[in-house]
């Protein structure tokens, strides 16, 4: 398979966008993103679009043409697939929009992630992200998304001693990067008594350990690195594309507090960019939860397991720390529009590759590593970007 | 042939309300209002139990008792005023729960709070005639009161199953006879949420009428006393109407208590007399003799005349619970509780 | 959630209702909920994926305390939801009931019973299924 270079990207600011819709936020962060690479509509081959649940939260299915149409695309009825795998399917996305171009289908194509999630109440909004789960033998009884990471944050704590202020200060730490992110949801730091103080929303997970309901888009451009030497501007170079699946359901899982679809992806991913983990530089986890990233850390193998509350606590995480995790804010203060988010940790990846991460550059940044979940770990997607 | 019970089982939620907190919300003695009525507290069920979920968990514990498989269960029915369903039989689902689908018949059946001892009768003719072996009776109820009214310090929620049959019998039926009228003491309208009653006309025209005179036509009919029972259970709607149509009939107030559960637990409604003659099973032993009249408003009585045999030493109680220790493991809630968990409180159309 | 939905979950009753499970004809691994193939032996189980009765008894291995409720559940906040293994093997995902939420531990010990898990509003279909609670 030929190489692959990312050679634009767009983003929306997340947050609640009353004024936009879904094909609005689309429409802004592909424009942006093909402005950026350089290109004109006519190098497009194909547009992917990862999107989790458009047809319960506004009743629309089918958004890879819905977006084609108003970025005024249909008219060269250009292919479009809209991909899903929960709150993955913007890695989904990349992986699917990756494989197309490596295979040499396509020279050129635009991928992005997009969710509306706030034109309903926030109770059915809980009840939609919780068809990740297993509708039949877990949301049926009253699980949440939230409830089940839940559940894995006590076995953790049970198993590891992981504490609750190891868990907040996960959050405190994405807040603290969020703040110098100018397309953050949250843009402001939070103190540790505010986690640990916040309503509980399952315990012993609160509101602040778990990330909030957010409108946004993201889009990148992928090309040949063929057809990438013929254009101008910066480039960074997808060396790896890697996703590992588990059982639906917690119980079924080998641990309970391990994802294994998160160690395979990564171990997949290492291999075919033949890279080592102490390699990376900067990562974006998926901490659609605090304990999330602590299991993200965990699983992808950068400390043992059981010791992933130690690293925001003692500042291994942070952005002056040895390995910067979630320079954006993450899931948690970036925002999480769930089909936008994989993209969005693509972005940051380049920012920091090209250096233009502004106040959140990490010095030196030559590889990245972005890690999406679908749901409660049955999916894991790793993307290891290079400086080109 | 004989007929008899096989097996029974009961369910009693956990949660209780005492009366003297009901009555401080409406304004009446809290000190006094208990012994009035006869009733101190009773139980509530939570937002996941109602008829059927009694039903099934007293079914479950009659079969696990007797050891039978569900298969041999060849007819189901449920009596009860407040099934969850207008129409889909709660006997249906309570047959899948036990696994005695699909081979058997099941219905429900309604007669305010004598339809658990009429599913009873059903079963001994089903069961009589040799049409088949074993069938469930059973009685359960999760009534409700008017806010404010008086049937709110008693109208509660319980259940009892009994298992009719002619082979490997606790108890033997040794007559059963009833007293139907047309009585307008208890009503309730389709659609509406709480009963109306007759205030003191539920007395003597109803409750007192149909069970003096079933118990009257019982005994006459097995040439009996009421010295020859060891036990008597009557329908209780409260804790004082029992005793005094006991004491007008001859029987003692020790003949009644073991059997009379209202003052603890409320009235069960369509489960009160099952639960009561569930309670004297727990204790009763071979030889003796129990004496049953239920009443259900509208109006009826039934009335048994039941011997407890060798076999209720056989029953396996080892995976199941007493009525006591159903009765004594309680929840006390408060008013505010159990309006929500009643539904009593106006939603808006939310949920 | 109108209509048909009554449906999708009464094909599960009789999991739901009685713990019907599953076990593998050739490495007797039990699964709950029941799986038309073992993940174990994968083809040599086709067809040899024997029935079998979980009796309910479990111990807890983890749980949480819900407070943000799915819909449809708000009336029992504060609930307490648990992944209890059951004796036979199989873990899964259950509330636990008939206990104070402060009171549960991972370890303890339930068993099944049967309750009401939710309805489709108030004029749709009922749904009963299993909790777990001490004792």
């Amino acid at each position: 398979m030929r190489e692959v270079m990312v050679i634009g990207a767009g983003i929306t600011p997340f947050g609640e966008l009353w004024e936009s819709s879904l094909r609005d936020l689309g429409i802004q962060a592909g424009l942006e993103a093909i402005r950026d690479a350089g290109i004109t509509s006519s190098d497009i081959d194909a547009l992917f679009v990862g999107n989790m649940a458009a047809g319960r939260l506004i009743e629309q299915t089918h958004i890879g043409a819905l977006i084609a149409d108003f970025a005024g695309l249909a008219g060269r009825n250009l292919p479009t697939v809209t991909v899903e795998g929960a709150d993955a399917s913007g890695a989904a996305a990349f992986h699917h929009a990756y494989l197309s171009v490596a295979s040499g289908l396509h020279e050129c194509v635009v991928v992005g992630g997009a969710e509306k999630m706030t034109d309903l109440p926030d109770a059915d909004v809980t009840e939609i992200m919780s068809t990740a789960l297993d509708q039949q033998w877990e949301s049926f009884f009253g699980a949440t998304l939230f409830s089940v990471y839940a559940m894995i944050a006590r076995r953790h704590m049970h198993e590891f001693g992981t504490t609750k202020e190891q868990l907040a200060q996960v959050a405190v730490k994405n807040h603290a990067h969020g703040a110098l992110n100018p397309q953050a949801q949250f843009r402001r730091p939070i103190k540790l008594e505010s986690v640990l103080g916040a309503p509980r929303v399952a315990d012993p997970l609160g509101m602040l350990d778990c990330a909030p309901i957010s409108d946004g888009a993201a889009a990148v451009v992928l090309c040949s690195a063929d057809r990438a030497r013929k254009l101008p501007g910066q480039h960074v170079r997808i060396a790896a594309s890697a996703q590992a699946g588990d059982t639906l359901s917690l119980g079924s899982r080998r641990s309970l507090t391990a994802f294994d679809a998160s160690r395979v992806a990564m171990e997949r991913a290492l291999k075919l960019a033949g890279r080592s983990r102490t390699e990376i530089d900067v990562a974006e986890l998926h901490d659609v939860t605090t304990i999330s990233e602590i299991l993200a850390i965990e699983d992808l193998g950068f400390v043992k397991k059981g010791e992933g509350g130690r690293a925001a606590e003692s500042g291994m995480t942070a952005l002056s720390g040895e390995l910067p995790v979630n320079t954006s804010g993450g899931l948690k203060a970036r925002g999480h529009p769930l089909g936008a988010t994989g993209i969005a940790q693509v972005i940051e990846l380049w920012s920091q590759l090209t250096g233009n991460a502004g106040k959140r550059q990490v010095k030196d940044a030559r590889v990245g590593l972005a890690h999406n979940v679908g749901g409660a770990g049955a999916t894991a997607f790793v993307h290891i970007l290079e400086a080109a | 042939m004989v007929v008899g019970i096989v097996s029974y089982g009961a369910c009693i939620p956990r949660y209780r309300i005492e009366s003297s907190t009901i009555a401080r919300v409406w304004g009446q003695d809290p000190e006094s209002i208990g012994k009035q009525l006869g009733v101190f507290s009773k139980s509530v069920p939570s937002s996941d139990e109602d008829v059927v979920t009694l039903a099934v968990e007293a079914a479950r514990s009659a079969m696990r008792r007797c050891r039978l498989p569900g298969s041999i269960v060849k007819a189901v029915y449920v009596g009860s005023e407040s099934h969850p369903y207008a129409v889909k039989p709660t006997a249906g689902i309570v047959a899948e729960a036990i696994e005695a689908t699909p081979e058997l018949t099941a219905a429900d059946f309604e007669f305010a709070c004598k339809a658990g001892t009429a599913a009873v009768q059903a079963c001994m003719g089903l069961v009589g005639s040799g049409m088949i072996d074993y069938g469930m009776a059973i009685g359960a109820d999760t009534s409700q009161g008017a806010p404010g009214d008086a049937l709110e310090y008693s109208a509660s929620a319980g259940a009892a199953a009994l298992l009719v049959g002619r082979k490997n019998l606790i108890a033997t039926i040794e007559h059963t006879c009833s007293y139907t009228t047309d009585t307008p003491d208890f009503w309730r309208r389709e659609g509406q949420t709480y009963p109306q009653h007759g205030g003191r006309f539920t007395g003597a025209p109803a409750y007192f009428r149909h069970i003096l005179a079933c118990s009257r036509n019982l005994m006459k009919a097995v040439s009996s006393k009421p010295s020859d029972f060891t036990y008597a259970v009557f329908h209780q709607p409260n804790g004082k109407f029992p005793l005094r149509v006991a004491e007008e009939l001859g029987f003692t107030a020790d003949q009644v208590k073991p059997g009379l559960l209202t003052p603890e637990i409320g009235n069960t409604y369509s489960a009160a007399v099952p639960l009561g003659l569930s309670a004297v099973l727990d204790i009763a032993k071979p030889g003796e003799r129990i004496f049953v009249t239920a009443y259900g408003s509208g109006a009826g009585s039934d009335a048994f005349d039941i011997t407890v045999v060798e076999g209720i030493q056989k029953l396996d109680r080892s995976n199941t619970l007493s009525v006591r220790s159903m009765i004594d493991s309680k929840v006390l809630i408060d008013y505010a509780t159990y309006a929500k968990l009643r539904g009593k409180i106006e939603m808006g159309g939310a949920t | 959630m109108p209509g048909l939905a009554g449906v999708r979950f009464w094909r599960e009753t009789q999991s739901l209702y009685n713990l019907i499970g599953n076990r593998c004809g050739k490495c007797r691994t039990v699964y709950f909920p029941p799986r038309p193939v073992c993940p174990v032996c994968h083809r040599e189980s086709i067809g040899r994926m024997e029935e079998l009765k979980l009796k309910g008894d479990c111990e807890v291995l983890t749980f949480t305390v819900v407070q943000e409720p799915r819909r449809g559940f708000e009336l029992q906040v504060p609930y307490v939801l648990a992944i209890v293994r059951l004796d036979e093997g199989p873990a899964i995902l259950g509330q636990v009931v008939d206990c104070a939420p402060a009171d549960v531990r991972i370890g303890m010990r339930l068993r099944s019973v049967f309750r009401k898990i939710g309805e489709e509003g108030k004029s749709g279909v009922i749904h009963y299924g299993y909790k777990f609670a001490p004792g």
